[in-house]
């Protein structure tokens, strides 16, 4: 078995869970090199989607951001970003998305804007960008986020993005929330699905070495735990060449 | 001909205590005007950017500021603005009022204020605390239908300043890259700032007028200032400095360092020629390292009806 990072364990498992999505809406960071990875592995007619305007990239470098100029040229379109948030992810036309955020609850509901209270804040983060619109527009969400006591918690301090919200179906449906909400976070120790039912975070499978308990060690709620719990498929050596040699050769992501 | 320096075009456009809006998303970020800015001295401004970036966490450095209004608070792809939380979360070096959107709500404020309308629905905030706080983010009944949607107030600056790669004399403006919310801010605002890496003839304009995005009627002045967005980028002529925006990372984080920074590099030089020469001397094969290499699009044939 080749030797990996968990960083490299995070972007692979984001990358595969994209298989048969067509059209992507990607954020900056871990979320773009996984996104650029299913390009060349498991969804070939990937269509990357920046919301600064840009649809159809075909980055030929790691994009620093999400206004990098690398994703305008060799693009199949450029529009306002008025364009962009009415006509593609408004309408519906957005099939999957990635977020990150500095707190998720067992729901999948997100903190993006502030630790304590949003007037005093203990710790003022960037806030929403995008990222209220496409939680509630994108038709699944996929999380990227490392597994911290302090970024798993009980309660969020701020909800930036909502998922399952309380859990109830009907909840998102009574505020007119079109998309399926949260499907899959993806962390550097273990993976989560999303119960159909209850909408609880569920561990689903575990990067090898990694036990349930460190799991639920850095999880501040009792963990819900799937009955068909495995070991994750660690990332096969074609994964990891495309990663360190054609994606991210410099290692600015994959730290 | 609205040719102006950048110098006489601040003094005469931008007065203490208005609301300005300088966009561009990552790309064409007018740091040239933003530093004029703050050597004429400017107060209490409303400052409008839906990504204030390291070019707002300088203004607010400086104490140019007294209300921010954005959707994201972030220097993309680098971190957090240091200045902008110690200004929000200490008070330093004074106060700052915040009002905060979602990047659809900002997109969505300048729409309506371009259109002159006096709102604009959006499926936003639903299930999200923003509204919560910001209470010019309202839900309204939907007349045509059930339900209710967001709403969002137009946003007008008193100044919009657009960067772009070239101008014609009298303000006519060709984008091609992210154009973000360039059009709409700029029909928001009741005073327009272009400021053009080249200017060209009206001819160069009229051979092709797809790519004109503002037109001479919004516009007030326009500011021929080559590398005018460093170190953000303009798509065709340089690459963003990425690294100046990771040294900025490390300078802002420090009150002491990051004064002394903003003593050299913009209260210690007269104007952006100042800058870009200052720049050079530091390194001096800046713009090797920032060119892109080429890839021309294709000309089409607008056809000849004559």
């Amino acid at each position: 078995m080749t030797d990996y990072t968990p960083t490299e364990f995070m972007i692979t498992l984001s990358a595969r869970a994209l298989a048969g999505e067509r059209i992507v809406f990607v954020g900056v960071g871990l979320p773009n090199i996984a996104c650029n990875l299913a390009q060349r592995t498991v969804a070939p007619d990937l269509e990357l989607v920046y919301e600064s305007g840009v649809f159809g990239a075909r980055p030929s470098r790691l994009p620093l951001s999400i206004g990098d100029p690398t994703l305008i040229s060799g693009a199949t379109l450029v529009c306002s970003q008025a364009d962009l948030f009415m006509n593609y992810l408004q309408a519906g036309r957005v099939e999957a998305a990635f977020l990150g955020a500095a707190q998720i609850d067992r729901f999948g509901n997100l903190n993006s804007t502030v630790i304590g209270n949003y007037s005093k804040p203990k710790v003022r983060l960037p806030g929403s960008g995008g990222a209220c619109e496409i939680a509630i527009h994108a038709q699944k969400i996929f999380m990227i986020l490392r597994l911290k006591k302090r970024a798993f918690v009980e309660r969020l301090d701020f909800c930036t993005s909502p998922g399952h919200l309380k859990g109830d179906k009907r909840e998102r449906v009574a505020l007119d929330i079109p998309g399926a909400g949260p499907q899959l976070v993806v962390t550097d120790m273990a993976v989560f699905g999303f119960d159909k039912e209850s909408g609880e975070m569920t561990l689903n499978s575990l990067r090898p070495g990694v036990t349930v308990e460190q799991v639920q060690s850095e999880v501040s709620w009792s963990l819900k735990i799937s009955k068909d719990l495995k070991n994750a498929e660690p990332p096969t050596a074609e994964e990891l060449r495309i990663i360190r040699q054609d994606l991210d050769p410099q290692g600015i992501v994959n730290q | 001909m609205k040719v102006l320096s950048m110098h006489d075009a601040i003094a005469k456009y931008i007065h203490d205590g208005e609301t300005i809006a300088i966009e561009g998303f990552t790309a064409f970020i007018c740091f040239a005007a933003a530093h004029e800015i703050i050597r004429q001295g400017r107060r209490d401004l409303t400052l409008c950017r839906m990504t204030p970036d390291m070019i707002y966490d300088q203004m607010v450095a400086v104490g140019c500021a007294r209300k921010l209004v954005f959707s994201y608070m972030g220097n993309p792809g680098v971190g957090p603005l240091f200045c902008i939380r110690r200004a929000v979360e200490k008070g330093i070096p004074k106060p700052l009022e915040i009002e905060e959107y979602s990047h659809f709500g900002s997109i969505c404020r300048y729409t309506a204020g371009a259109a002159r309308l006096p709102f604009f629905p959006l499926r936003s905030f639903v299930g999200a605390d923003l509204a919560k706080v910001n209470p010019n983010i309202k839900f309204v009944e939907n007349p045509y239908g059930e339900g209710r949607i967001a709403v969002v107030p137009p946003l007008n600056p008193d100044v919009t300043i657009i960067h772009a790669q070239r101008a014609d004399t009298n303000g006519n403006t060709q984008i091609w890259g992210i154009l973000g919310v360039q059009k709409e801010a700029a029909f928001a605002a009741k005073r327009v700032i272009v400021v053009v890496e080249e200017i060209v003839d009206e001819s160069v304009i009229r051979n092709d007028p797809n790519r004109t995005i503002i037109p001479s009627m919004v516009v007030d002045a326009v500011v021929h200032q080559p590398y005018g967005a460093h170190p953000s980028y303009v798509q065709g002529y340089y690459d963003r400095d990425n690294l100046a925006y990771l040294e900025w990372d490390r300078i802002s984080q420090d009150e002491a360092t990051t004064k002394a920074w903003l003593e050299e590099w913009v209260y210690g030089v007269k104007d952006w020629a100042s800058y870009l020469a200052k720049l050079e001397k530091k390194e001096k094969d800046i713009w090797i390292r920032l060119a892109p290499g080429n890839a021309p699009s294709q000309p089409v044939n607008y056809g000849l009806y004559s």
